[in-house]
């Protein structure tokens, strides 16, 4: 151990080496970054989401640049869970650190299904349960706009599977806290927050939204102080571990989320910005450690003075 | 039905050069090892009223680069642009690349602000570049405006590999300033013929219509075609060619956020469903694009 500071942290059973994941979407299955990023140094990679049947996606253009933000409307492109356990879960097992598998559907059997058939395979830590992505036309963002479907839905997945379940929250609900909560009651054992929140923009030139699906997720650095209220107001009122989300770039930005009461962080966009920056703010941490005396990274979960 | 007899026609002239078929090992050549670097600006000079060519120090892209592919820079140290820029790398030697781009937005206006001695976090080479090969007899290089950037690399290692083919280069702009690398062509010791839209220099009009009657005197089959340009342009030059049963390859831009295949944001419409510009691409075989409906 010698004198580097303990970065680790545990979401309910799920034991992480240092709290820096990357997000789901963002970091594909893990191989897309295999020259840059060396997997074993990072907390976990939450995968791309998996869906029961191939997904082609949403049409192009899916990206636009706002201030300090990207909008994007992928739609759940993935091959599907065949394709993930035969191509994507083996190159996964063999990345030395947290595997978490995101899992996306339009149906509750859909979810109950993906949770059943990963729940059997070996090389996977926990599954994140996405009912939160906006740019898909049914189902998904509705379980994580209802607390009554949210509750059920997860209260199907713990049944379905042993596998640690990580809900997956939307800013665009006017009380995060009541999903948290249901999320809670139903089984879930860590939440993630938040995912994109809903916009658009216009070309004012051909007066046609800068998004083929018209409106996008946005994400990045603009969104960060909506998401460290959402972590702060859901700690208030929910015992449960979060992993918090939405515009980190650096260590300084993780830090707002943990004292807000976040026990570990997700990585997003900035990951198409830097690719190597999840190291960059592991180190960072690191260092405000060691700087500020502090040998235990847990102890600074939740430590914002009002 | 124009497009249908085009479409059996390509077919029967499938047979000949080796083309789609290459020995694996020489594909995963092509798709190399991608670095991130400190790249250092050894020059950035304004060529015309739109462009520009940096020059930058990155000697493990410059190594493993290849004609057509990109670097993903980023332009700015703040949030504002956010997302890197990709550009075509224009030449690569001796430990340093060259781009040629176009100040169009916040992104490349900084880029255009950078002077000798700054340092660029450039991410590269990326994608899959074009299919240089020998086995052709007849080929045409075809750049509009700023895309003639990805083709010096094509002609040179045409120049390189090749048996003697006979090269032909076409470059189209607005106007004569706007013309670009006609002399770095020239030093390949390659025939460049140049059409303006303005008529201020060659043939006037678009260089696609340049290419169109280029190719009606075209007798043989085994002819490659590799280009870059406006869409509108490329539509066209992959039309003549697949008409005329042409191997043709495309380099092509989309809206781009990894770079690296992992984002799926930069897509576009293919036959076989949407194709990563980052990593199917950018340089696409023209006939596998829906150019009715592509997506940019």
């Amino acid at each position: 151990m010698d004198n580097l500071a303990d970065l680790s942290v545990s979401l309910g059973r799920i034991h992480l080496k240092n709290p820096v994941l990357v997000a789901s979407g963002t970091f594909g299955y893990g191989e897309e970054y295999q020259d840059l990023v060396e997997a074993a140094q990072l907390g976990g990679i939450i995968t791309k989401a998996v869906t029961l049947e191939p997904r082609e996606g949403n049409p192009p253009p899916r990206l636009a640049e706002t201030p300090a933000g990207l909008l994007n409307s992928i739609g759940l492109e993935n091959p599907g869970i065949e394709v993930f356990l035969k191509e994507k879960l083996p190159k996964l097992r063999k990345l030395k650190t947290r595997i978490i598998v995101n899992i996306a559907g339009e149906k509750k059997t859909e979810y109950l299904d993906l949770a059943e058939r990963l729940g059997r395979e070996t090389g996977i830590d926990a599954l994140e349960v996405n009912i939160s992505c906006p740019n898909v036309q049914k189902g998904g963002l509705v379980f994580g706009t209802r607390a009554d479907l949210a509750f059920s839905l997860v209260k199907g997945l713990r049944q379905a599977t042993d596998l640690p379940l990580i809900v997956k929250l939307t800013p665009n609900v006017t009380d995060v806290t009541e999903i948290a909560q249901a999320a809670k009651e139903g089984g879930a054992e860590a939440l993630s927050l938040i995912n994109t929140i809903l916009g658009m923009a216009i070309d004012v030139n051909t007066r046609r939204p800068k998004i083929g699906a018209i409106t996008g997720g946005l994400s990045g650095p603009a969104i960060r102080p909506v998401a460290v209220r959402m972590v702060h107001q859901t700690f208030q009122k929910v015992d449960l571990p979060l992993i918090g989300m939405g515009g980190i770039a650096c260590a300084e930005d993780a830090l707002e989320f943990v004292l807000a009461g976040a026990t570990a962080v997700a990585v997003g966009t900035a990951n198409l910005v830097d690719p190597t920056v999840s190291l960059k703010i592991i180190e960072g941490l690191r260092q405000y450690l060691k700087k500020g005396g502090i040998h235990s990274f847990q102890s600074l979960i939740g430590t914002l003075r009002v | 039905m124009e497009a249908e007899r085009g479409l059996v026609r390509k077919r029967n002239a499938n047979t000949h050069p080796k083309r789609c078929v290459r020995p694996a090992q020489q594909v995963s050549e092509r798709i190399g090892y991608m670095y991130q670097v400190k790249a250092k600006v050894l020059s950035n000079e304004k060529l015309s009223e739109a462009h520009y060519r940096i020059k930058l120090e990155a000697s493990q892209i410059a190594k493993a680069a290849r004609a057509g592919q990109f670097v993903h820079i980023r332009c700015g140290p703040g949030y504002d642009p956010l997302l890197r820029r990709p550009f075509s790398i224009h030449k690569s030697r001796q430990g340093r690349i060259d781009v040629l781009y176009q100040v169009v937005g916040k992104g490349t206006g900084l880029l255009s602000q950078k002077r000798r001695g700054d340092q660029l976090d450039s991410l590269g080479p990326l994608g899959k570049g074009f299919e240089i090969e020998p086995a052709f007899k007849k080929i045409f290089i075809v750049g509009g405006g700023i895309g003639v950037a990805p083709l010096y690399m094509v002609a040179q290692e045409i120049t390189r590999v090749g048996q003697g083919q006979d090269v032909t280069v076409l470059l189209g702009a607005k106007n004569k300033e706007l013309i670009l690398g006609k002399d770095e062509f020239e030093r390949l010791g390659l025939e460049v013929t140049i059409a303006t839209e303005d008529g201020s220099t060659g043939y006037r009009g678009l260089v696609s219509n340049l290419f169109q009657e280029f190719i009606l005197s075209q007798t043989s089959l085994s002819v490659a075609v590799y280009s870059c340009g406006p869409v509108s342009m490329l539509r066209k030059i992959a039309e003549l060619s697949r008409h005329r049963g042409f191997f043709c390859q495309v380099s092509l831009e989309q809206k781009m956020g990894c770079g690296l295949g992992a984002c799926l944001g930069c897509v576009i419409r293919g036959r076989s469903g949407y194709l990563r510009v980052c990593k199917e691409g950018p340089v696409f075989d023209a006939k596998e694009i829906l150019w009715d409906n592509l997506g940019l």
